[in-house]
């Protein structure tokens, strides 16, 4: 399973960017020794990972390396059988109280948006902040419209999902998750479920919120996100963390084949 | 607004246009349409007289029906036997208070607008079994006790479709979120409870409870009837209903589930606030249908010995003193389960509609 990036630990700090963020950050997640099985199939293969608060990663790989199960593996929508994971200083067992201050902290968006198509978008917005923070009502309406407003749909606050298009559900998707006040969002492959010309107006929204500090994990092939926003490319491929780097260091200059290969594969297109 | 609204053209219909159209379209159609018209001609004067042209509606004997038709003179006549069984008239505005009250609560959901009308709802689920559980039986607050063996009629009828509906909804919910369950105790206990009762048949069920149940209890214990044949029937329907509530839970993605999870949400609250609510609404009409089911099979509370509508109307058929009057009094059987089965189904489909906020997803 020894493979030269995995084997010593990453340090962000080394490869800080130079836009003023750099200096000791503690770490907000620590992924050590990670493996999980669907069965008897090994999905993810000893991942090591450490992030620091604030720090944004993009990971990319071919279609079924285990990058979705990596980042749901955080909030634990999987499960993994081996190894810790800790988030914020809590870690990942059986303990649903653990995993329920885990999530809190911790928003995701999906690849399918996955709105509650019972309620609208403003209600969609306030049900966690209300039943899991105990926010009062006018509270965290108020907080929600200001994130609304964020992703440029204020007006759209009393429709319902199946109202909006793709993007702006999206939009509304990651409003939702913000509105928690999360320490650290997940995406799964946000925009890949949009059509061409909603996928900038979520990609805005994104790199807006990468802007104001967020610590982000973001699995996508958007590659120019990936450039623009992130601290740290990681490649994934066959259940292992086979690269990781920063953006410019990654497109110009990947060590591996198998990065390599996937990049010359991707950019093609 | 940069140009004027247009509204879509309204498709004119024109009668002669429509019947050709959608009655006489091809022979085949023809020939269909003339023969349900001929049926219609010729058994819609028949029903005319039978129910009203030949029929006798005021007297007070058996001598009073004189026409051809029927004689509603019995159903007039016995109807307080038909609605409160053996309930001793003095006390009966106790029942009627509860008839008012039924009424209060759910006639105004048909009226859209209708002040309070959510309020009145929720008064008819939650505070109507309470009031009535008092008021009814009576035995506290200074009302005189009226054992249970004396209820019967339409009373008796909405007594065991009521608090079977009210109670079999959420015991069944229970179960179907049970066998859904991540641990194996809870789910193996739904999985043997619903296949236990399902697999029975109701006249068995009300058999065991009324026969076989007291021989278990221990000594000293003793439930009367009309709760055992209750107990029976709740917990029969909650297998049903847990069935149908299943089928919904288990149309809703894994999304649903995982978006609510990643909010934080804990158990209940995922599936309080965010798959019941979906689910639910996807099946209203499975929901419905084991209601209506319910409602109609309270009537085989009879062969246990307990007088539901059917059952007085039975008992009084067969009295020598009034004859020929069967079909009167079946005639009005259906019509009392018709009136209320066919509101509960209209009910459902106004919140079918109501509730209908997902078009596209
Ligand atoms: N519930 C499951 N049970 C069994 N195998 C699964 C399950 N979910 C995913 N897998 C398998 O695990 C592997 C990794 O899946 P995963 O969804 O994490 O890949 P991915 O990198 O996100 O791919 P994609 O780019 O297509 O989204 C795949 O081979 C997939 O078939
Ligand atoms: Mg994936």
């Amino acid at each position: 399973m020894g493979n030269p990036m995995t084997d010593q630990a990453y340090t962000p700090e080394k490869q800080a960017p130079t836009d003023g963020r750099a200096g000791k950050k503690p770490d907000i997640i620590r992924v050590e020794g990670m493996h999980k099985w669907y069965g008897d199939f090994h999905v993810l293969k000893d991942l090591n990972l450490t992030v620091a608060q604030g720090e944004r990663i993009v990971i990319c790989g071919p279609s079924g390396s285990g990058k979705s199960t990596f980042i749901r593996c955080i909030n634990r929508l999987e499960e993994h059988q081996q190894g810790k994971i800790i988030v914020d200083d809590v870690e990942l067992t059986d303990d649903v109280r653990q995993i329920d201050s885990v999530r809190r902290e911790v928003g995701m968006v999906f690849q399918q948006f996955n709105l509650f198509p019972h309620l609208t978008v403003l209600e969609n917005c306030c049900l966690s902040p209300i039943w899991v923070r105990k926010t009062p009502r006018k509270e965290a309406e108020a907080t929600a419209m200001e994130y609304l407003e964020r992703v440029k749909i204020p007006d759209q606050a009393n429709k319902y999902p199946s109202q909006l298009s793709g993007g702006q559900q999206q939009r509304v998707a990651i409003a939702r998750a913000l509105c928690m006040k999360p320490r650290i969002m997940l995406f799964d492959e946000p925009t890949s479920a949009l059509d061409p010309e909603m996928i900038k107006e979520v990609l805005d929204v994104m790199i807006e919120l990468a802007g104001s500090g967020m610590t982000m994990l973001c699995v996508t092939h958007e590659m120019g996100f990936a450039k623009t926003v992130a601290d740290r490319v990681i490649f994934m491929a066959g259940g292992e963390i086979v690269e990781q780097a920063p953006p410019h260091e990654f497109f110009s200059n990947p060590k591996e084949p198998r990065t390599q290969k996937f990049l010359e594969q991707i950019l093609q297109h | 607004m940069t140009e004027p609204t247009m509204k879509a053209p309204r498709k004119a219909v024109r009668p002669v246009k429509w019947m050709r159209e959608n009655l006489f379209s091809g022979w085949f159609n023809t020939v269909l349409t003339l023969g349900v018209a001929y049926l219609l001609v010729t058994s819609v004067g028949p029903l005319l007289n039978w129910f009203f042209l030949d029929a006798n509606f005021v007297g007070s004997d058996p001598s009073a029906c004189t026409g051809a038709g029927a004689c509603w003179v019995f159903i007039n006549q016995r109807l307080n036997f038909f609605i409160y069984g053996f309930y001793p008239d003095e006390l009966q505005w106790r029942v009627n208070v509860m008839f008012l009250l039924l009424a209060v609560a759910f006639v105004p959901q048909f009226i859209e607008r209708f002040p309070g009308r959510k309020w009145l709802g929720i008064f008819g689920i939650f505070g109507l079994p309470v009031v009535g559980y008092f008021l009814i039986p009576g035995g506290s607050f200074g009302l005189e006790a009226v054992e249970s063996s004396k209820w019967g009629g339409l009373m008796l009828t909405l007594v065991l479709a009521y608090i079977g509906i009210i109670a079999s909804l959420p015991i069944g919910i229970l179960l179907a979120l049970g066998r859904r369950s991540e641990m194996p105790i809870i789910r193996g206990i739904s999985v043997v409870f619903i296949e236990v009762w399902r697999a029975v048949p109701l006249i068995t069920v009300l058999f065991m409870a009324s026969v076989m149940l007291p021989l278990f209890l221990p000594e000293g214990v003793n439930i009367e009837k009309l709760a055992r044949a209750l107990i029976g029937i709740t917990l029969w329907q909650s297998a049903y209903m847990a069935e149908v509530v299943r089928g919904g839970l288990q149309a809703i993605p894994r999304g649903q589930y995982e978006a609510a999870s990643a909010l934080g949400l804990g158990y209940w609250r995922r599936m309080g606030l965010v798959i019941l609510p979906q689910a639910l609404k996807m099946v209203i009409p499975g929901i419905v249908n084991t209601f209506i089911a319910l409602f109609k099979d309270t009537t085989l509370v009879l062969i246990i010995g307990l007088l539901d509508v059917l059952g007085t109307v039975q008992s009084t058929v067969s009295d020598p003193t009034w004859q020929n009057v069967a079909t009167e009094g079946y005639v009005f059987v259906a019509f009392c389960f018709w009136v209320f089965c066919f509101g509960i189904s209209r009910y459902s489909q106004k919140l079918e509609r109501k509730l209908d906020t997902g078009h596209k997803t």
